[in-house]
C-alpha cells in the first residue's frame, strides 16, 4: 500500500482519488497470477477474461491497463489494490429489488475495458493502477469492514469490476463466508465462462446497457453490443438478479425507436419483470458538448417501455420524481417510495404486495 | 521502393529553403516559422545513414555511432560541422527531453550510446548538461535498457513518467483523451524523438509519431483498429505537436517481426540511423525498409498479416506530414 493512510482516513475520503505527482512504487501484495488467459507462442498470451481478447507480448498490458504480461505468465496487478472504497445506499447502484434500505460497502481499483466517452469516473476508470492512490485491502479485510459498518452487502463498482476480477472472486467468497452478500455493478463486457463462474459467487447484478446499437458501443463506448446482451441473458437463465441501467443521453441514444427496440428486446429475452433504469445523463469527461438529458426525455423513454409491457421502469438521477417508486404491477399500489437514494416508505410485504399478495421478484431478505 | 533517393546536387538543391529553420518548433513543417502548422513548404526530407562497421562484437562501436550521428545530422541540416546542425535544433538555455524508447530491454531499445552521443552533441550546441533529460514512460524500463535513474538536477537527469506525474486535466484531440506526461508538458522547451525501427504486433510497426504514445497516461486504450486513429489523434495533441522538433530513429538494429518485444530471431543489424523533421515521411520510410526486409525473407507484407499501419496516412490527413513517396526524399549517406 502507498503510504500511510490509515483505514479510517481512506474510508471518509472521497470516491476518486486524483493522480499524484509522484506515483506509488510496486508492491507485490498486489500481484497475482491472473485467471482466464492462454499462453501462446514466443512469450505472448491472450486474456480471456473479456470479449476484447487481448493479445499482449512480454511486458506490456492489456486494454485495460491492470493486466501485465511477465515472462509468458499473465499478472493481474490490482489484487486487494483499492483506490475507492465508500459506504452508499444500495440504491446508489441504483438496485431497486435488492435489500432497500440497506447499506453496502462499496470498493473499486483502478481500471475499465472500456473507455465509455461520458465517463464519471474516468480518473480512476481510466487510469493505470500506479497512477492513483490506492491501498491494501484484502478480501477478508473487505468482509470484516462490511460487517462492522453494518451493510448488507458488498458492491464492486465504480470502475469495472470484470477487470478486478481475482479480487472480486476471492472477496465475494470472503464476503460470503462472513454473511454478507455481493453485488456486481458492471458493464457486462465478459465472456461466458468467467461469468458463470462469477455467477456461482454474488447475489445480484446491475449491467450498464449503454445504447441498444452497435455503432454506438463503437463509437462512444469502445466495446461491443452483442456480448453485453449475451451477459444479460446468461444472468437470467442461471438465475442470478439483475437490473438494468440505460444512460439517456441526448440525440446519441434516446431515439423512439432505439428505445422501442431496446424495451422489446428486455421483454422478449429476459421478461417483463426486469427492473430498466432509464438515468440523466450529465456532460463529462470526453462528452461535454451535450446537455443534460431533458426530463421530458426520460419520461418518453419510460412511457415507451411502459407500453412494451415492463413491469419496473424507473427513472433516475431525478430525485423526488415518482418514477422512483415500485409500484405493484397488478393493483398498482406504491410498495416502495423513494426519494433519490433514501426510502421514505416501504410497504412490501416479504416480497409481496400486501394489497393484492403478487410476488416482487428481487433479492427482499 | 517508397522513396527515392536523391544526388547530392539535388539534395544541396532541395535544402536551401532550411538554412532559416531555425528551431523549428513544428514536426512536418521544414522551412516554415517555428511553431507554425499546416502545409509544408516543400519536400520532406528523410536522412538515412548507415555505417556497416557499426557493429563491433556483440555491442555498438561507439566512436562509429558518433561519426553517423554526425553524417546524419550534417546531411540533414546541410550543415559543415556537427554544432551547426545542431543549433538549428536547439537554443542555448532550452531544456531538451530526449524520448527514449525502452519497453523492449536491451535489444530493441534506443541504445544508450546513441543517447550519450546526443547528450554530448547538445552541449557542444550550448545546452547544460541539466537541461537535458533523458525520459520514458517507466523508470524500469529506462532501467533495463541500460540506463540509469538520474533525479539530481546538476547533470543530464533520467527519469521515467513513474517519477516525474502526469497532469491532472485532460488533453483531448479527436479520439484521444489524456493526462500528458510533466516531462513533456512542464520539464521541456523542446524534444528530440528517438524511436527504434521495430514492427509491432498490433499496430504493424512503432516509429516516430507511435513513440509519444509515453507522453500519455493511457497507452493501452489506443491500440485498438491497429491503432488507428489513436496514434494520428495523440500526436495531434497540442503540446506534442509544439515541442517535438526532430526525430532520430535508431535503427542500428532492426525488429521486422515479433515486436514490440525484443525478438532476436527476427532482429537485424541496419547498422542505420534515420533522420527527419517530418515524422510522417519518417515513419513511412520506416515502414518500407521493415516491409523490404520482410520481403527478403519471404514473409507476407503487413496488410496481409492485417496490421497495415493506416495511421501513418492518417497523420498524414492531418496535416503531420506526408506519406507520399513523391514528396519524401530518402536521402542516403
Ligand atoms: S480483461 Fe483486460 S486484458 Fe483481458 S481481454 Fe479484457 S481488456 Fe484485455
Amino acid at each position: 500500500m502507498n503510504g500511510a493512510s490509515s483505514r479510517r482516513a481512506f474510508l471518509k475520503s472521497a470516491l476518486a482519488m486524483p493522480c499524484l505527482p509522484a506515483l506509488a512504487a510496486e508492491d507485490a501484495r498486489f500481484i497475482v497470477e491472473a485467471r482466464y488467459w492462454e499462453k501462446l507462442p514466443h512469450r505472448r498470451i491472450k486474456c480471456t477474461l473479456c470479449p476484447r481478447e487481448c493479445v499482449i507480448d512480454d511486458r506490456e498490458r492489456g486494454y485495460c491497463g491492470v493486466r501485465e504480461n511477465r515472462g509468458g505468465v499473465y499478472y493481474t496487478l490490482v489484487h486487494s489494490r483499492v483506490c475507492a472504497a465508500n459506504i452508499d445506499p444500495i440504491e446508489k447502484k441504483p438496485f431497486f429489488h435488492v435489500l432497500p434500505g440497506t447499506l453496502s460497502f462499496s470498493i473499486a481499483t483502478a481500471g475499465c475495458n472500456v473507455n465509455c466517452k461520458m465517463c464519471q469516473n474516468w480518473d480512476i476508470s481510466q487510469v493505470r493502477p500506479e497512477q492513483v492512490r490506492s491501498m491494501y485491502m484484502p478480501p477478508r479485510e473487505v468482509a470484516a469492514l462490511a460487517r462492522q459498518n453494518r451493510c448488507a452487502t458488498v458492491s464492486y463498482t465504480y470502475t469495472e469490476p470484470v477487470i478486478f476480477y481475482e479480487y472480486m472472486v476471492d472477496t465475494a467468497e470472503a464476503a460470503r463466508a462472513a454473511g454478507v452478500r455481493n453485488v456486481v455493478v458492471t458493464g457486462g463486457y465478459i465472456t461466458p465462462e468467467p461469468l458463470r463462474e462469477l455467477c456461482t459467487r454474488v447475489d445480484a447484478v446491475k449491467v450498464d446497457l449503454k445504447a441498444f446499437s452497435e455503432k454506438f458501443y463503437r463509437e462512444v463506448v469502445n466495446g461491443e453490443l452483442k456480448p453485453v446482451l449475451q451477459t444479460l441473458v446468461t444472468l437470467r437463465k442461471l438465475g442470478t438478479w439483475s437490473e438494468i441501467v440505460y444512460l439517456v443521453i441526448p440525440t446519441l441514444n434516446d431515439s423512439d425507436q432505439q428505445l422501442r427496440e431496446l424495451a422489446r428486446w428486455v421483454k422478449a429475452e429476459l421478461g417483463p419483470d426486469v427492473p430498466l433504469h432509464f438515468t440523466r445523463f450529465h456532460p463529462q469527461y470526453l462528452l461535454k458538448n451535450l446537455p443534460v438529458t431533458p426530463l421530458k426525455t426520460l419520461e418518453r423513454a419510460k412511457a415507451i417501455a411502459d407500453a412494451e409491457g415492463l413491469q419496473y421502469v424507473y427513472l433516475g438521477n431525478v430525485p423526488g420524481h415518482p418514477a422512483e417508486n415500485t409500484h405493484c404491477p397488478k393493483c398498482r399500489r406504491i410498495l416502495i417510495e423513494r426519494e433519490g437514494f433514501f426510502i421514505r416508505a416501504l410497504h412490501l410485504k416479504q416480497g409481496r404486495c400486501p394489497g393484492c399478495r403478487q410476488a416482487i421478484p428481487g433479492v427482499w431478505g | 521502393m517508397l522513396a527515392r533517393s536523391v544526388t547530392r546536387r539535388e539534395l544541396l538543391a532541395g535544402c536551401l529553403g532550411l538554412a532559416g529553420s531555425h528551431a523549428c518548433g513544428q514536426s512536418g513543417n521544414q522551412g516554415t516559422q517555428p511553431g507554425a502548422g499546416g502545409e509544408q513548404a516543400g519536400p520532406s526530407r528523410v536522412v538515412v545513414a548507415r555505417d556497416p562497421a557499426l557493429r563491433s562484437g556483440a555491442g555498438v562501436d561507439s566512436a562509429r555511432l558518433v561519426a553517423l550521428l554526425d553524417r546524419a545530422m550534417q546531411a540533414f541540416f546541410e550543415a559543415d560541422k556537427p554544432v551547426e546542425a545542431w543549433r538549428k535544433v536547439v537554443r542555448p538555455g532550452e531544456v531538451v527531453g530526449l524520448k527514449v524508447n525502452c519497453l523492449a530491454g536491451k535489444g530493441a531499445s534506443t541504445h544508450s550510446a546513441l543517447v550519450e552521443a546526443i547528450c554530448e552533441r547538445l552541449q557542444q550546441a550550448g545546452i547544460r548538461a541539466r537541461d537535458i533529460l533523458v525520459w520514458d514512460r517507466l523508470s524500469d524500463d529506462l532501467e533495463s535498457a541500460g540506463f540509469r535513474i538520474q533525479t539530481g538536477r546538476d547533470r543530464v537527469r533520467v527519469m521515467g513518467n513513474d517519477l516525474l506525474g502526469y497532469e491532472d486535466e485532460l488533453s483531448t484531440w479527436g479520439s484521444a483523451g489524456s493526462l500528458l506526461a510533466k516531462a513533456l508538458t512542464r520539464e521541456c522547451n523542446a524534444v528530440i524523438n528517438l524511436p527504434v525501427l521495430k514492427d509491432h504486433g498490433i499496430t504493424g510497426v512503432t516509429l516516430a509519431l507511435k513513440n509519444l504514445f509515453g507522453a500519455v497516461h493511457n497507452p493501452n486504450k489506443y491500440h485498438p483498429n491497429a491503432g488507428d486513429p489513436y496514434i494520428a489523434d495523440v500526436y495531434m495533441l497540442p503540446p506534442i505537436r509544439q515541442k517535438v522538433r526532430l526525430a532520430i530513429c535508431d535503427a542500428i538494429a532492426g525488429q521486422y517481426e515479433g515486436g514490440p518485444s525484443y525478438m532476436p530471431q527476427w532482429s537485424w543489424p541496419f547498422n542505420g540511423l534515420l533522420v527527419a523533421r517530418d515524422p510522417v515521411a519518417l515513419d513511412r520510410v520506416g515502414w518500407q525498409i521493415i516491409e523490404d526486409e520482410r520481403a527478403r525473407r519471404g514473409m507476407k507484407p503487413l496488410r496481409e498479416a492485417g496490421r497495415e499501419p493506416r495511421w501513418i496516412a492518417r497523420a498524414a490527413r492531418y496535416g503531420i506530414g506526408t506519406d507520399d513517396p513523391r514528396r519524401i526524399r530518402r536521402i542516403e549517406v
